[in-house]
């Protein structure tokens, strides 16, 4: 019996001829439009020196007791992304509650939405800007880089923390409330012992991306082991590079571990 | 009344050691910090008005330079497209040797594993310092770099899916005896393939907005303009660089996410 059949109407059958026909005009534009410069006469030989100066890392460098070390410049790294997830932190949180719609607001809240594009045009300002905006301020060293991982963290750390707020369990603040506290009350008894395992879970998170940008950072002049690695890659000293690659991939590794561990506790 | 019937608090709990002792290391960290990075709060209010003063030069764009810009940010997006597409390619056969169902060998897993993290540990900007490097300036550079930053991220993705399947589609494979790669076709892609779809747009967003700044260390793209308005201080076109960068990660933001909602 053909009237059983549930027959697919002409859109249903036939729309992905036009997809396929979209993704492909998007790569056709894309290749041509990018110019291939191909491989320089030279890419052989350099990939085979820094695969040498990867395997026979410039072990002197690790410490020499000048701070101006791998050791000593991996901890300032670390320092950067500490000190600037810590401020962030405690920025993002008023932009969280600016940013936070309750469940019961229209999808569409002044407040809200414009909290939430704030929050946008901060995530999507280059942090590397704001780093040289800041060593412009500041002066070249890794504060400029502390500040530049405080303003930026913010997008990101605003974000997760307003959409913890619009989530959260409210059944102990209205408690609070029935009971007759007061907004300050509500505040200090319900929403932050409900709120911070979450946010502070966040933030550990956002700490694991801060290492890793506070280690590029110095690219721009912002301090940390960003500033040595870009010289070693200009003056093609491989073998420091080798060492200081080690070193981030160790430093980002033993992060990634712990920050993962105490998150699995927190939450 | 016996005294000695009532619970005693330990001394650990009484004087709230682990509290305290936490908040200690705590606060000496973040001292540590601020004596390792020099912090110097009087010095950045002192010089805030610098800081306002390149804020407010940014706050009147040149509009002017828009129509300049706009050929860099389509090839940053072309950038992404391919940089993406050649990382999803590498990563497939990736994810699916990492993946705990379909390889029972552990030390292939465990290797594969390995390389993947390593992969993932390096920051966009260090790889394409080295890809710079080694292929020159240029967008080959970027294209290289968001590869190898988009084959970590989207590997580890898809075999947490493929990890993640209904395995009973798999044993009928196997029962009618079908060899491995017949299992993977008729009976792991069907389950995954709109993740992967999902996931890869995700991914293809995150590199739109890594590939912006690529270009600062020569890898093509708008970074190249931004690092040369910055360098001769013309922070009126910066911002309308920021602006325009803006304005692509939000409409991608917007298309993709559209598309992912429809996938699900």
């Amino acid at each position: 019996m053909t009237e059983n059949v549930k027959k697919q109407n002409f859109w249903a059958r036939y729309s992905w001829i036009m997809w396929a026909v979209i993704v492909l005009a998007f790569y056709v534009w894309s290749i041509n439009g990018l110019q291939f410069s191909g491989l320089q006469e030279s890419a052989a030989e350099v990939s085979k020196s820094i695969m040498h100066g990867l395997f026979h890392p410039e072990w002197s460098y690790f410490y020499d007791g000048s701070g101006e070390d791998l050791f000593s410049l991996i901890f300032q790294t670390l320092a950067i992304a500490f000190l600037g997830t810590f401020v962030s932190a405690i920025l993002s949180i008023p932009f969280a509650f600016w940013a936070a719609r309750a469940p019961r607001e229209n999808k569409f809240h002044l407040r809200s939405t414009s909290g939430k594009f704030i929050l946008v045009f901060i995530r999507t300002f280059p942090e590397l800007v704001l780093a040289i905006m800041f060593i412009k301020a500041v002066g070249p060293g890794s504060f400029a880089g502390v500040l530049a991982v405080s303003i930026h963290s913010i997008g990101m750390l605003g974000k997760l923390f307003s959409e913890a707020l619009e989530n959260m369990d409210r059944g102990s603040e209205e408690a609070i409330q029935s009971a007759g506290g007061s907004k300050a009350d509500m505040w200090v008894l319900a929403t932050m012992p409900t709120i911070m395992p979450e946010f502070l879970s966040y933030t550990l998170y956002r700490f694991e991306i801060a290492v890793r940008s506070a280690s590029i950072l110095g690219m721009v002049g912002a301090g940390g082991i960003g500033t040595p690695l870009l010289f070693a890659i200009q003056t093609r000293n491989w073998s420091r590079v080798g060492i200081i690659l080690l070193g981030i991939i160790v430093m980002v590794t033993a992060i990634d571990f712990i920050s993962g561990t105490i998150r699995k506790k927190l939450v | 009344m016996d005294k000695q019937q009532l619970p005693q608090r330990p001394f650990a709990q009484k004087y709230h050691v682990k509290g305290i002792g936490g908040a200690l290391v705590f606060l000496a960290l973040l001292w540590g910090s601020s004596v390792m990075t020099g912090v110097n709060w009087g010095e950045f209010f002192t010089n805030l008005d610098q800081f306002f003063d390149l804020l407010s030069r940014m706050a009147h764009p040149a509009w002017e330079y828009t129509n300049i810009v706009i050929q860099p940010i389509l090839e940053t997006i072309q950038m992404a497209l391919i940089g993406t597409t050649i990382g999803t390619v590498i990563a497939i056969p990736f994810s699916i040797l990492a993946a705990r169902n379909l390889i029972k060998n552990s030390v292939v897993r465990g290797v594969i594993r390995f390389i993947l993290n390593l992969v993932r540990t390096l920051p966009d900007l260090l790889l394409a310092a080295l890809f710079v490097a080694v292929v020159g300036i240029g967008a080959t550079a970027g294209v290289w770099t968001l590869a190898v930053f988009s084959f970590g991220m989207i590997s580890k993705l898809f075999y947490e899916t493929i990890e993640t399947i209904d395995e009973r589609p798999l044993e009928a494979l196997r029962a009618a005896g079908a060899n491995n790669t017949q299992v993977v076709i008729f009976a792991v892609v069907p389950q995954v393939l709109n993740s992967f779809v999902s996931y890869f747009l995700y991914t293809f967003e995150i590199n739109v907005r890594a590939s912006t700044v690529l270009g600062y260390l020569g890898a093509g793209g708008i970074g190249v303009y931004l690092q040369r308005s910055l360098s001769s201080f013309r922070y009126d076109q910066t911002a309308v660089i920021v602006l325009a960068i803006l304005v692509v990660v939000i409409v991608i933001d917007a298309v993709s996410n559209n598309l992912r909602e429809r996938l699900q």
